[in-house]
C-alpha cells in the first residue's frame, strides 16, 4: 500500500472532482432523454465522439474556435432532431429492449461512419487557453480540466434554472411526469420529445469539445460513455442534481482507485471501481440517491 | 406425395404437443438433416466449412440468449462474459486434468450457469434498463477479473492453449470433423430448447414475458423462474464459449468482449425474438455479414476507395452496416427474419389455392 500522503490524496480528489463534473455533463444528456421520453441512450459516448469529431474537423479547416464549437453544436442538434424523427418516434411503445438495441446499433453506426468519413487517426482540439497548470497550494490544476469543470457547472446550473423557471422546462417536466395528462393540458408531447433529444445534442456537443480537448479525438473517446451508467445509477436516473452528485462520486472514486489500488493489482481499476460501486447501489437502492422511487413488486 | 392440412383433426393431447405435427415438417427436417450432416461436409471445401463452423457455434449461443431475451423478456448485455467463464473453466479442466470434451463442455456450461444465475439475482428487484446496466457491469467486471487474476487467466496474455477434442480416441483436427462435432451440439441445443419451451418451465418463462404480475398471481414463482432463465441461458453461453475454445484452440478473453455480447443480442433481434428458427437465421446473418462485407469490398471496393485505404475502410464499414441493420430491423421488421420466413411459408402453405 502506498503511504497515505495528504498532498497526493488532495491531488487525486481535486482532479476527481473536476473529471466528475465533466462526467456529470455527459450524464446530464442521458438523464434529459430518460426523464422526458423514457428512452435509454446507450450511444451517449458516441454522441460525444461525433460532436468532438465535428469540432476537430472544423478546427482542422482553420476555422476559429468559436465557429468550430458552433458547428459541433448545430450539427449535434440537427442530428438529434433527425434521429428522434426517423428512428425513436417509430419505437414509441415498444419494449425497453428495442430502444436499448436501437441505441446500441446507433452507437456502432456512428462509430463506423465517423471513421469512414473522418479517418481513424487521432485529432486534437486545442482550446484557446494556455497549457500551463495552475498551482493552488500543493494541488495542481490543469486548465483544460478547470475550464471543463467550469463549463459543466455553468450548464448544470443553467439546466436546473431551465427546468424550474421557464415555460418549456416546466412543460418538459410535465411530459416526463405523465404523458397522457400533459396531452390533456395542451402540451405537444412529440415536440417536447424532440426538444429533449435536441438538448441532449447540446450537452453532447459541449461534452465532445471538452473531452476531445482533454483526451484527443479518436475512436477511444466513446469509452467515456461507459462511465455514464455508474453516474446515473448512483445519482438516480431522472434527477439532474443526481447526475452531478453521481458524477462527483464516480470521479473521486475512480481517481482514488487509480491512485491507491492500481499499484496493488496492476492497473485498470479506474474503469472497474465505478461499476462495483454501481452494483452495490443496484442491490441496495436501485433508484439511486436522488431518483424517484417507483414501487414495482415483480 | 405431400400431405396438405385441411383442418385440425387432433384427437389426443400427445398429437397436439407433437414436436413435428405435420408430415411435411418431418420430411423437411429429414431433408435438412441429410443436407447438413451428410452432403455439406462432403461437398464444402475447408474454408466454407470453417465459416459454417463459426455459424454453428453462434447458433448455440443465439438460441441460448433467445431463451432469456425472447421467451422470458429479460435483457442481458453480459453473455460475452458468460461465454468467457465457460471457456476458461473448460480450458483449465482440459489443460490441468486432461478432461475429455464430454466433461469439459458441460462443466463450462455449468460454471457459466452458476455465474449467470448470480448475475440474475438482481433481476428480482430490477428490470428493463436497470437489468441491462447490471449485466453490462457484470460483463466489465468479469472481463477485468479474468484479465487481472492470474490463476483464472492462466498467466501470460490471459490465454490458455487447448488441444483439439478427441472422440472415441480420434483427435478432431480437420474442418469436417469439427463440423460434425459442432453439429452434434447444435442439434442438442435446438431439440433441447424446443422441448424446454413446451415444458412447464418454458411455459412459465412465456407467462413471465407476457404479463409478469398475472404470472405471479397464477402461482408462478417469478424469482425462481427468472433465475432459471438466466442459468439456462448462461449454460448455453458457457457451452458456446467452450466450443469457441475448441474451435480456436485457445481460450482468450479478447474473444468474449462487450462487442460479442452485442452481436449475440443483434442475432436474436435480427433473427426474431421468441422463436427457434429466429436465432438460427440471426446467427447465420450476423456471422456472414463481416465475411460478405469483406468479400464484396475486396472485389468492388477498389472502385470507390484507394487500395491503401481499403484495409481501414472495411472494419468501419462493417460497423456501420451492422449498426444500420439493427436499427433498420427494429424500425421496419421488429419480428425479424423469422417473420419474413413465416410470411413466405404461410403463402406456400395454401398455394396455389390461397383463398
Amino acid at each position: 500500500m502506498p503511504e497515505l500522503d495528504l498532498n497526493f490524496t488532495l491531488l487525486l480528489i481535486s482532479s476527481g472532482l473536476m473529471i466528475g463534473l465533466m462526467y456529470a455533463l455527459i450524464a446530464l444528456g442521458f438523464v434529459l432523454v430518460y426523464k422526458a421520453t423514457d428512452a435509454i441512450n446507450f450511444a451517449q459516448g458516441e454522441f460525444v465522439m461525433f460532436a468532438a469529431i465535428m469540432a476537430a474537423a472544423a478546427l482542422g479547416a482553420n476555422l476559429p474556435f468559436w465557429l468550430a464549437a458552433a458547428i459541433a453544436l448545430g450539427g449535434m442538434i440537427a442530428f438529434c432532431f433527425g434521429l428522434e424523427r426517423v428512428v425513436l418516434r417509430k419505437l414509441l411503445g415498444r419494449p425497453v429492449i428495442s430502444v436499448i438495441m436501437a441505441t446500441i446499433g446507433l452507437a456502432s453506426l456512428i462509430r463506423g461512419v465517423a471513421t469512414l468519413v473522418f479517418g481513424a487517426g487521432v485529432r486534437a482540439i486545442n482550446l484557446p487557453i494556455s497549457d500551463e497548470p495552475l498551482f493552488l497550494g500543493p494541488v495542481m490544476l490543469p486548465p483544460v480540466q478547470l475550464v471543463g469543470a467550469g463549463v459543466s457547472l455553468v450548464f448544470l446550473a443553467g439546466f436546473t434554472w431551465f427546468f424550474l423557471k421557464t415555460r418549456m422546462g416546466v412543460a418538459m417536466r410535465a411530459v416526463a411526469d405523465n404523458q397522457t395528462v400533459s396531452m390533456g393540458m395542451g402540451i405537444n408531447v412529440q415536440r417536447y420529445f424532440a426538444l429533449a433529444w435536441a438538448l441532449t445534442g447540446v450537452v453532447s456537443a459541449l461534452g465532445g469539445v471538452i473531452w476531445g480537448a482533454m483526451l484527443g479525438v479518436d475512436n477511444q473517446l466513446p469509452l467515456v460513455g461507459l462511465k455514464v451508467f455508474p453516474v446515473v445509477i448512483l445519482g438516480g436516473l431522472d434527477s439532474i442534481i443526481g447526475a452531478v452528485v453521481g458524477g462527483l462520486i464516480v470521479g473521486v472514486v475512480e481517481a482514488l482507485a487509480a491512485g491507491y489500488l492500481d499499484p496493488l493489482v496492476g492497473g485498470g481499476t479506474k474503469d472497474f471501481a465505478p461499476y462495483v460501486l454501481m452494483i452495490l447501489v443496484l442491490m441496495i437502492r436501485p433508484y439511486g440517491i436522488f431518483g424517484r422511487r417507483r414501487i414495482e413488486r415483480v | 406425395m405431400f400431405y396438405r392440412e385441411s383442418g385440425v383433426f387432433k384427437t389426443s393431447y400427445a398429437a397436439d404437443m407433437a414436436l413435428m405435427p405435420l408430415p411435411n415438417t418431418r420430411w423437411a427436417v429429414a431433408a435438412l438433416g441429410v443436407l447438413f450432416i451428410v452432403i455439406a461436409p462432403l461437398a464444402c471445401d475447408e474454408y466454407t466449412l470453417s465459416v459454417l463452423n463459426l455459424i454453428l457455434i453462434a447458433v448455440v449461443g443465439a438460441i441460448g440468449l433467445n431463451i432469456l431475451v425472447g421467451y422470458t423478456d429479460q435483457v442481458s448485455i453480459g453473455h460475452g462474459a458468460f461465454m468467457s467463464v465457460g471457456a476458461y473453466t473448460a480450458a483449465h479442466l482440459i489443460t490441468q486434468l486432461h478432461a475429455p470434451f464430454w466433461i469439459a463442455v458441460p462443466a463450462g456450461g455449468l460454471m457459466a450457469a452458476l455465474i449467470g444465475a448470480l448475475v440474475g439475482i438482481p433481476s428480482l428487484r430490477i428490470k428493463g434498463l436497470y437489468l441491462a446496466i447490471a449485466t453490462l457491469a457484470a460483463q466489465l467486471i468479469i472481463e477485468w477479473t479474468i484479465n487481472h487474476v492470474s490463476w483464472v487467466s492462466g498467466g501470460t496474455q490471459a490465454s490458455i492453449q487447448v488441444g483439439p477434442p478427441s472422440v472415441f480416441g480420434t483427435e478432431l483436427t480437420s474442418a469436417w470433423q469439427m463440423y460434425l462435432f459442432l453439429m452434434f451440439f447444435v442439434i442438442l441445443a435446438i431439440v433441447g430448447t424446443q422441448n424446454l419451451i413446451r415444458s412447464r418451465i418454458g411455459r412459465a418463462f412465456i407467462a413471465i414475458r407476457d404479463q409478469d404480475i398475472a404470472a405471479e398471481i397464477i402461482g408462478i414463482n417469478i424469482f425462481r423462474y427468472k433465475l432459471w432463465a438466466f442459468a439456462i441461458s448462461s449454460f448455453y453461453a458457457g457451452v458456446t464459449g467452450v466450443l469457441y475454445t475448441y474451435y480456436l484452440g485457445i481460450a482468450n478473453y479478447e474473444q468474449f468482449q462487450l462487442d460479442v455480447s452485442i452481436s449475440f443480442l443483434a442475432m436474436v433481434i435480427i433473427g426474431g425474438l421468441g422463436s427457434t428458427l429466429g436465432p438460427i437465421f440471426g446467427a447465420i446473418f450476423v456471422t456472414l455479414l463481416p465475411i460478405v462485407t469483406r468479400r464484396v469490398l475486396e472485389s468492388v471496393g477498389g472502385l470507390f476507395f484507394a487500395a491503401s485505404d481499403l484495409s481501414a475502410v472495411i472494419p468501419s464499414l462493417r460497423l456501420a452496416i451492422f449498426g444500420g441493420l439493427i436499427i433498420f430491423f427494429l424500425v421496419m421488421e421488429p419480428e425479424g427474419l423469422n417473420r419474413l420466413w413465416r410470411n413466405v411459408r404461410n403463402y406456400f402453405r395454401t398455394w396455389p389455392f390461397s383463398y
